[in-house]
């Protein structure tokens, strides 16, 4: 009996003393090669983020000025490029001291460097990020203020350098080559601003702040100038609602931002509550929308320009379908039609690229294409 | 019980060291292993976008013709919600897009197998999508709870030819056998298709109702019937190595790529000509069909040499 019992312990202790080691070895070997490749991997990404940072962009009084305009590999980005040098876009971001790690970093490593100039507007100035400090406090009461003052800033500032001024939040998401499309078609002398038309409380209607809005250099020039002779003034706090209410008082025009198709291009949530939400019938949504509500895949233009509500990582996702994800040879069902671009009679800008230039690398361009597509 | 105890002990030592003896045995041999299945095309490449305009006016006229795929969907009621979307977005792509199901449902069509057992549903399908191929010769298994850009599969298997044994996805290994993972969606050659259906016949080596203890996957039992008639599982990828097959959803990849590389989210996480993405959502899915097939930046163009048409009667695409 002895002897049984000794045996049978010795194959248990045989059986356990097997298990034991391999699951040992197992995580042995897993956390030695998980631990070594993190801190790699950490080490090289901040140094990376410092070399790519100071390729992309020169930091200037307190702003960004792309010196690339950002391209793909294997694309052919003529057209954007065109667009890019005859539409100049400035960029402004609200955002505040306690939201630059968390959000307005990754709009500055996102959508923000398709740009001209990016200027980032807080309370309080920092040269490293950059932001721009305005002399206002933080919190929802402040929002007007910031606009009014970031405004006035950028009017003071880069006035001359750009022809268009966007705002933006900092979990807004804009495709900026989109917006150059639809502002390729007016004038910035006209006194005009576009985003996501809303109708209550002034006539011809509001844009909404967190979908973005952007102004033409002459809208730009009535607000601060109304400013001045004390037409506007900070009349509440409610940031898109007050600035819709001092266009109107000095003759700027709410324009349609939708696509030939009219489909809206600035959208005041996030793709998936556009694309595949149904609102409730007494969700404000229904009575705010200027133009009528497609709910489904038609709520949103192919050439949308923007989202709101947009987290870090959605940003993320919305730069690679954006920019990188494709279908290869799909043949898109909506044809854009090309802009007429409008050249500025008084001083043509540096960098200014005649109409006859831009009818024929558009003309060119279009024979090439008609070369390589056809075969179904 | 002083015996019993050191005899216990001296059996754990000795365990051990059984454990690690045979560990090392089984790095040696799998490091060879390894090396050789490196050596035959384990890795499977797009055309490069040279080689695709060197190639002849009618080589480029017939390529449409032979790239044509049949999707094979293989769902269940249980699934209701992602088979509709499914047939809604991405399997409107494929040239022929057929679903499977274990029972009918009165919702959706499908191909009722009446079959609970999900390895000899997958035979039952894969004869019935031969049968039926017609002239396609490309063939594509999926779950609805997959994702595929069809344009993306038939720009991988261009220049392929499918009278030749493909067996192509997400590969991984269990032991000694390559397996092409099912969620992330597996490709098959109309010659691989071929060869299977008749190693079906064999109850030995490709049984239909697996006689052991435990069940193996449909994954790895298709692996292995495949593998008897001489066909192996190859990885696809991008010109830059990155999988075209991806058994996680767009944004947990995104997640992760800002985990280990935040100065360069985007590039470093997924290919611009990615195949497949499992575990979406419906909604997530429906966002998906409008990033891949309608939003885009105006004015970047990609001059591909092929053009492949929307299908008719869509309005999400």
């Amino acid at each position: 009996m002895k002897a049984l019992g000794a045996r049978s312990a010795f194959y248990v202790g045989f059986v356990v003393g097997t298990c034991t080691l391999y699951v040992l070895l197992r995580q042995v070997g897993f956390t030695r090669d998980l631990g070594s490749r993190e801190s790699e991997a950490h080490e090289k990404s901040l140094l990376e983020m410092v070399k790519e940072e100071n390729k992309n962009w020169k930091k200037e009084r307190l702003a960004l000025f792309n010196l690339n305009h950002p391209h793909h590999t294997g694309e052919d980005g003529t057209l954007a490029d065109t667009l890019y040098k005859h539409v100049r876009i400035l960029c402004w971001v609200m955002t505040g001291p306690n939201n630059l790690e968390k959000k307005a970093r990754h709009v500055k490593a996102t959508w923000s460097r398709h740009c001209n100039i990016v200027v980032f507007i807080s309370s309080v100035d920092d040269p490293d990020f950059p932001t721009v400090g305005l002399n206002t406090k933080e919190g929802r009461d402040q929002l007007y203020w910031k606009t009014i003052r970031a405004f006035h800033y950028v009017m003071d500032k880069y006035g001359d350098e750009a022809d268009w001024f966007l705002k933006a939040d900092d979990d807004t998401y804009v495709i900026v080559d989109n917006l150059r499309w639809i502002l390729a078609s007016h004038s910035p002398e006209d006194p005009v601003y576009f985003g996501r038309r809303f109708k209550p409380y002034a006539k011809q209607g509001y844009m909404s702040g967190g979908a973005g809005y952007v102004l033409s250099k002459e809208a730009l020039r009535r607000f601060v100038e109304g400013f001045r002779t004390k037409v506007c003034t900070h009349t509440s706090s409610v940031e898109d609602l007050a600035l819709g209410q001092c266009m109107e008082k000095v003759g700027v025009v709410a324009g349609d931002s939708r696509d030939t198709l009219q489909r809206e291009t600035f959208h005041p949530f996030e793709p998936e509550s556009h694309l595949t939400g149904t609102f409730s019938k007494t969700f404000w949504y229904w009575n705010y929308c200027y133009y009528p509500i497609v709910q489904g895949p038609q709520c949103c233009s192919d050439l949308a320009v923007s989202f709101h509500y947009v987290n870090p990582s959605l940003m993320y996702l919305l730069e690679y379908y954006t920019y990188h994800l494709r279908a290869f040879g799909y043949k898109y069902r909506y044809q854009p039609s090309e802009p007429n671009v409008i050249q500025d009679f008084n001083a043509p800008a540096p960098g200014k690229v005649e109409i006859g230039d831009i009818e024929e690398k558009l003309g060119v361009e279009e024979q090439e294409g008609e070369k390589k597509s056809p075969r179904t | 019980m002083m015996s019993e105890g050191s005899s216990f002990m001296k059996g754990m030592v000795l365990g051990g060291i059984f454990c690690l003896v045979m560990s090392f045995f089984e790095n040696f041999n799998s490091g060879t292993h390894s090396e050789v299945h490196e050596h035959l095309h384990h890795h499977l490449k797009p055309l490069s976008k040279d080689e695709l305009e060197k190639l002849s006016e009618s080589q480029m006229s017939d390529l449409p013709l032979q790239v044509r795929v049949y999707c094979l969907i293989m769902v269940t009621p249980k699934l209701l919600v992602h088979w509709a979307t499914a047939n809604d977005t991405w399997s409107k792509h494929c040239d022929k897009s057929v679903f499977y199901t274990s029972e009918s449902s009165k919702a959706l069509e499908a191909v009722d197998l009446q079959e609970q057992d999900e390895w000899a549903r997958l035979r039952k399908a894969i004869k019935h999508a031969y049968e039926n191929a017609g002239d396609l010769r490309w063939f594509f298994v999926a779950r609805p709870t997959t994702f595929a850009i069809i344009e993306n599969l038939k720009y991988l298997v261009l220049d392929k030819d499918p009278s030749q044994p493909f067996y192509i996805g997400h590969t991984e290994k269990s032991g000694e056998l390559d397996y092409v993972e099912y969620d992330s969606g597996i490709v098959l050659s109309y010659e691989a298709m071929r060869r299977l259906i008749e190693m079906f016949k064999d109850e030995d080596r490709c049984p239909e109702r697996g006689h052991a203890l435990w069940k193996t996957s449909e994954e790895k039992q298709l692996a292995t019937c495949l593998k008897y008639s001489g066909v192996f599982a190859e990885n696809g990828e991008d010109a830059q190595g990155k999988g075209l097959f991806n058994k996680k959803s767009v944004s947990s990849l995104i997640s992760d790529s800002m985990g280990q590389n935040p100065a360069d989210v985007v590039e470093a996480c997924c290919s611009d000509m990615a195949i497949t993405f499992a575990g979406m959502s419906p909604s997530q899915m429906q966002v998906l069909m409008y990033g891949v097939y309608r939003l885009r930046p105006y004015g970047h163009d990609f001059h591909d040499s092929l053009t492949f048409l929307p299908p008719k009667d869509s309005d999400n695409d």
